[in-house]
C-alpha cells in the first residue's frame, strides 16, 4: 500500500503537467515552457514562503497565477500573433528559465515555513499523500472539462480542423488562449508542489519536465497533430512511466538506462499506434 | 500482339464493411482514352488504388503489355509505367515548373567531372549539384512535344489549376509512364480551361499513351473518351466504345434506374428583403459589391474561378474583415466580424471545400453535426449529447442520413454523405439565409439531386439562398436571378426569364482593366 502510494506520489507532478499538456496537444499545439514554469513558480513560491512572512495562501496562489500568466502569453502569441506554438513556447521557456535564475540569484531559495512544507508532505486519512490527492483532483477536473463541457468539445474541434471550427462559429483564438493558460496554471501548481516537496525553490528544477509531459500525452494516444486523445489514456501513460521508473529502480537498473528504456517504449508505442491510422495510408 | 496495354481481370476487394469490388474486368488499349464512370462509392477509386498498389487486392490479376504485375505502391507502379494524377494535386508551390517536373530525380551537374578531384562531386548523391539549366531544357523539350505553352522557369504558385495539371502530366510522361490515370482532373478547373487540358490529352493519345479518365461530368466523358466503362456497386455493368452510349443510357447504367434528369424549379412566393449588402469590399479581392436577397429567393452567383465569389460570401460571413461596406439584415444594420456573429444573425455558409473548411475529418458524424450548435444545446457550459442527438434527428432523416452510425468517422463516408453532414450541421443552426459555395462539386447524380431538392425545400420554408456554382446548368436550373462577378466586381444581373449561358459567360470574362493587377 505504501509502495503504491509512493509510486503515485512519483507520478503526481508529471501527471499534473501531462493533464495540462493534453489540452494543448489535442487543440493542435505544444507547450515546451512548462518545465521552466515549474522552476519559475517554485522560486516565487519559495520566496513567498519564508516563515512568518506571508499568509500561506499567497505563497500558493501567486505562483499559480504567475504560471497562468505565462501560459496566457503563450496562448495569445499563438492565437493572435500567428506564431507557431513550438517557437512561442521555446522562446518563453528560455525567458521564464532566465527569470527563475535571476529571481533566485542562481541559487535555490531555502528556509521554507512549516505550513508550506505541509502542502505536499501531508497525508490524508488512511495513508493517502496529499500529492496523490491533488493529482486525482486535477485528473478529475480535466476529465470533466474535456469530456463533458462545451469547452472540451471545442478543443477537439479546433485540433481536428481549426479552419472548419472557425467557420462553424467557434472562437478558435479563445480556445487556444484557454488551453495554454490552463497548461500554465497547472505548471504553476506543479511548481508549488515541487518546491514544497523538495523544501526549496530551485531555478534549475523541472529541467526536461516538458518532455516527460509530452511523452505521457503521446504515449497515452493523443495525436501530435491534434484532434484525438483521451484523459484516461494520458492518465494511464503517466502512471505507466512512473511504474516503469519505480520498477527499474527496484531491479537495480541504473538511472541512465531508465531514459533509454523510456525512450524506446515511447518510440515503439507511437510506432505501433501510427501503423494503423497514420494519415495517407 | 496483345491489343491491350493494361488488363485487369476479376479484381475483387472486400473491406470490413463488405465487398467493394466483385470480379471487375477492365481492359485499356494502347493510345486509348478510357473513361471510368460511376456513382460515388461504385468502386472507381478502390479499383485505381489497387492498380497503383496503394491497396492490396483479394483476387484477380493485372497485366501490363501481357506481363502480370503486382505493385506495392505508386513508386513501383510508376517504374512499371503507370502514373496517377490525383484529384487534389500537391505540387511544391515555391519551386519552378522544371523543378517540379524533375522532383525527386533532379538532373545532376557533370560539368565538374573535368575538373580533376572535383569529379568526385558527381557521385555525392543527394549532395551533388543540381543542373537547373539541363532540367529547364529537358522540360522545354517535353512541353514542345506535347504542345504545351508554358515556361519551365515559371513559379508553380503563379500557375492556374489547369496549368498545374499539365505540369503533372508532363511529370508523369517524362518518367515514361505509358498509362496515366486522371482522377477528376477537371473538378478544380474553370470551364474554359478544360479545353486546354483536353487538347493535351489528345496529344498524349496520339503518342500512344493511354489515359484512364475518371469524371462525373458526362459531357466531358463524351467529349474526350474513346471507350467508357461503367462501375456500379462494385461491379462492371458496361464497357464499350464511347459512340455506343448516349447520355441517357450512360446515366441509366450508372444509377441502375430511370434518372430524373431535369428538376423542376420550386415555385415559391418571393417575400421581404432579408439581406442587403451595400458596397461590400475586402481589399482588392472584393470591390463594392451590392445586392439584396429576399425570403423565398434563390440568388445565383456566377463567375470564373478567381472572380471573387467565394471571397465575397466569406467577407459577408465574417471570415475576412471587410474594408468597406454595409450589411443590413432584416432591415437592421449589422457588423459581422466573425462567423460566430454571422451565425447569431442566422446566416449559414456551406463552404466550397468540405474537407478543408467544412469538416473535422478526425471527428465522428455526431461531433461534426453538433459543432456549430454546441453552445445552444448546452446547459451551464456542460454539453448535452442527448439533446444534440435529438435536435439532429429530424435533420438527419430529411437528408437521408439515418442509416449512418453517428459514431462513424466522417472520413469514412462517401463524398455525398460528407456534404450532407455539412449541410445538416448548418441546418441545425436554424439559418434564415443559407449561402452555398459549390455545394455539388465532386458529387454523383443522386447526391446532387438530393442537394437540389434540399435547396428547393429551404426556400419553400421562406429562407433565402445565395448559391455559388461553376456549373451553369445547375445555376440556371435553380436560381431566380443570377449575379455575375469578374475581377472582384459585380458585372451584371440577369433575371430568370433572360438566363443564357452566352450572356453569363460574356459578363464573367474579366475586363482588361482588372487583368493587370
Amino acid at each position: 500500500m505504501t509502495d503504491l502510494m509512493g509510486l503515485l506520489q512519483q507520478a503526481s507532478i508529471n501527471g499534473i503537467l501531462a493533464m495540462g499538456m493534453m489540452f494543448v496537444v489535442i487543440s493542435g499545439g505544444i507547450d515546451l515552457s512548462v518545465g521552466a514554469i515549474v522552476a519559475f513558480t517554485g522560486v516565487i513560491a519559495a520566496s513567498l514562503a519564508h516563515p512568518g512572512q506571508h499568509a500561506l495562501i499567497v505563497a500558493i496562489l501567486a505562483p499559480v497565477l504567475a504560471g497562468g500568466l505565462v501560459g496566457m502569453f503563450n496562448g495569445i502569441s499563438v492565437a493572435r500573433g500567428g506564431i507557431p506554438a513550438f517557437m512561442v513556447t521555446l522562446a518563453s521557456m528560455l525567458m521564464v528559465r532566465g527569470a527563475a535564475l535571476s529571481l533566485g540569484h542562481g541559487a535555490p531559495v531555502l528556509n521554507l515555513s512549516q505550513g508550506f512544507r505541509a502542502v505536499s508532505g501531508g497525508v490524508l486519512g488512511p495513508g493517502v499523500p496529499c500529492l496523490v490527492l491533488y493529482f486525482a483532483a486535477v485528473t478529475a477536473i480535466s476529465a470533466v472539462l474535456l469530456r463533458l463541457t462545451v469547452f472540451g468539445r471545442r478543443v477537439y474541434a479546433t485540433g481536428g480542423n481549426a479552419v472548419a471550427a472557425a467557420v462553424s462559429g467557434i472562437g478558435v483564438p479563445g480556445i487556444r488562449i484557454a488551453v495554454y493558460t490552463l497548461s500554465g496554471l497547472l505548471a504553476g501548481f506543479a511548481g508549488v508542489l515541487l518546491a514544497s516537496r523538495t523544501l526549496s525553490g530551485s531555478p534549475s528544477a523541472g529541467e526536461g519536465y516538458e518532455l516527460n509531459a509530452i511523452a505521457a500525452v503521446l504515449l497515452g494516444g493523443v495525436s501530435l497533430h491534434g484532434g484525438v486523445g483521451t484523459w484516461y489514456g494520458t492518465l494511464l501513460a503517466a502512471l505507466l512511466i512512473a511504474v516503469l521508473g519505480h520498477g527499474l529502480d527496484r531491479l537495480n537498473v541504473p538511472p541512465s538506462c531508465h531514459l533509454v528504456l523510456l525512450g524506446l517504449i515511447i518510440y515503439l508505442a507511437v510506432r505501433i499506434d501510427g501503423k494503423g491510422k497514420g494519415p495517407g495510408r | 500482339m496483345n491489343p491491350y496495354l493494361l488488363e485487369m481481370r476479376g479484381i475483387s476487394k472486400r473491406y470490413r464493411q463488405g465487398p467493394v469490388l466483385h470480379g471487375v474486368d477492365l481492359a485499356v488499349g494502347r493510345g486509348e482514352v478510357h473513361a471510368l464512370v460511376g456513382a460515388n462509392g461504385a468502386g472507381k477509386s478502390t479499383l485505381m488504388k489497387i492498380l497503383m498498389g496503394m491497396t492490396a487486392r483479394d483476387a484477380g490479376e493485372i497485366r501490363i503489355a501481357g506481363r502480370p504485375v503486382r505493385f506495392r505502391g505508386p513508386g513501383e507502379a510508376l517504374r512499371g509505367g503507370i502514373a496517377m494524377i490525383h484529384q487534389e494535386l500537391n505540387p511544391v508551390l515555391d519551386l519552378e515548373v522544371a523543378e517540379n517536373v524533375f522532383l525527386g530525380r533532379e538532373l545532376r551537374r557533370s560539368a565538374l567531372g573535368g575538373m580533376g578531384g572535383l569529379g568526385a562531386l558527381g557521385r555525392l548523391g543527394p549532395l551533388s549539384f543540381i543542373d537547373r539549366g539541363a532540367m529547364r531544357r529537358a522540360c522545354a523539350v517535353w512541353f514542345q512535344r506535347l504542345a504545351i505553352d508554358l515556361s519551365p522557369t515559371a513559379l508553380m504558385r503563379n500557375l492556374s489549376s489547369a496549368q498545374r495539371q499539365l505540369v503533372e502530366i508532363v511529370k508523369a510522361v517524362s518518367r515514361s509512364a505509358r498509362i496515366v490515370v486522371m482522377d477528376e482532373p477537371t473538378s478544380a478547373i474553370p470551364g474554359r480551361e478544360v479545353a486546354v487540358l483536353f487538347e493535351r490529352i489528345a496529344v498524349l493519345r496520339a503518342q500512344g499513351v493511354s489515359v484512364i479518365f475518371i469524371s462525373h461530368r458526362l459531357e466531358e466523358v463524351f467529349w474526350i473518351a474513346d471507350r467508357i466503362s461503367v462501375l456500379r456497386d462494385g461491379a462492371l455493368v458496361a464497357s464499350d466504345a464511347a459512340a455506343a452510349f448516349d447520355r441517357d443510357t450512360l446515366v441509366r447504367h450508372m444509377v441502375g434506374q430511370e434518372p430524373r434528369t431535369v428538376l423542376p424549379k420550386a415555385v415559391v412566393p418571393i417575400g421581404r428583403v432579408l439581406l442587403e449588402v451595400k458596397g461590400l469590399s475586402w481589399g482588392r479581392r472584393v470591390r463594392k459589391v451590392d445586392f439584396s436577397l429576399r425570403s423565398g429567393e434563390i440568388l445565383g452567383l456566377a463567375g470564373l474561378v478567381g472572380a471573387g465569389r467565394s471571397e465575397t460570401v466569406e467577407t459577408l460571413f465574417g471570415l475576412h474583415r471587410a474594408s468597406a461596406g454595409e450589411v443590413w439584415i432584416q432591415g437592421v444594420r449589422r457588423t459581422i466580424r466573425s462567423p460566430k456573429a454571422a451565425i447569431r444573425h442566422r446566416i449559414a455558409l456551406v463552404t466550397e471545400d468540405r474537407q478543408l473548411t467544412g469538416l473535422n475529418l478526425l471527428g465522428t458524424v455526431a461531433e461534426n453535426l453538433a459543432v456549430a450548435t454546441l453552445g445552444r444545446c448546452a446547459s451551464f457550459g456542460f454539453s448535452r449529447r442527448a439533446r444534440e442527438h435529438g435536435l439532429a434527428e429530424s435533420c438527419v432523416r430529411r437528408l437521408g442520413l439515418q442509416a449512418l452510425s453517428r459514431n462513424a468517422l466522417v472520413s469514412s463516408l462517401s463524398a455525398g454523405d460528407q456534404q450532407k453532414v455539412v449541410l445538416a450541421k448548418w441546418l441545425l443552426t436554424d439559418p434564415a439565409i443559407v449561402i452555398f459555395d459549390e455545394p455539388t462539386r465532386g458529387l454523383d447524380g443522386n447526391a446532387r439531386r438530393d442537394i437540389h431538392l434540399l435547396i428547393g425545400e429551404l426556400v419553400r420554408q421562406g429562407k433565402a439562398v445565395l448559391l455559388i456554382s461553376s456549373e451553369l446548368p445547375e445555376l440556371m436550373g435553380l436560381a431566380d436571378r443570377i449575379l455575375v462577378m469578374a475581377g472582384g466586381r459585380l458585372t451584371g444581373e440577369i433575371p430568370r426569364e433572360r438566363f443564357s449561358q452566352a450572356q453569363i459567360m460574356a459578363l464573367a470574362s474579366p475586363f482588361t482593366e482588372v487583368a493587370h493587377d
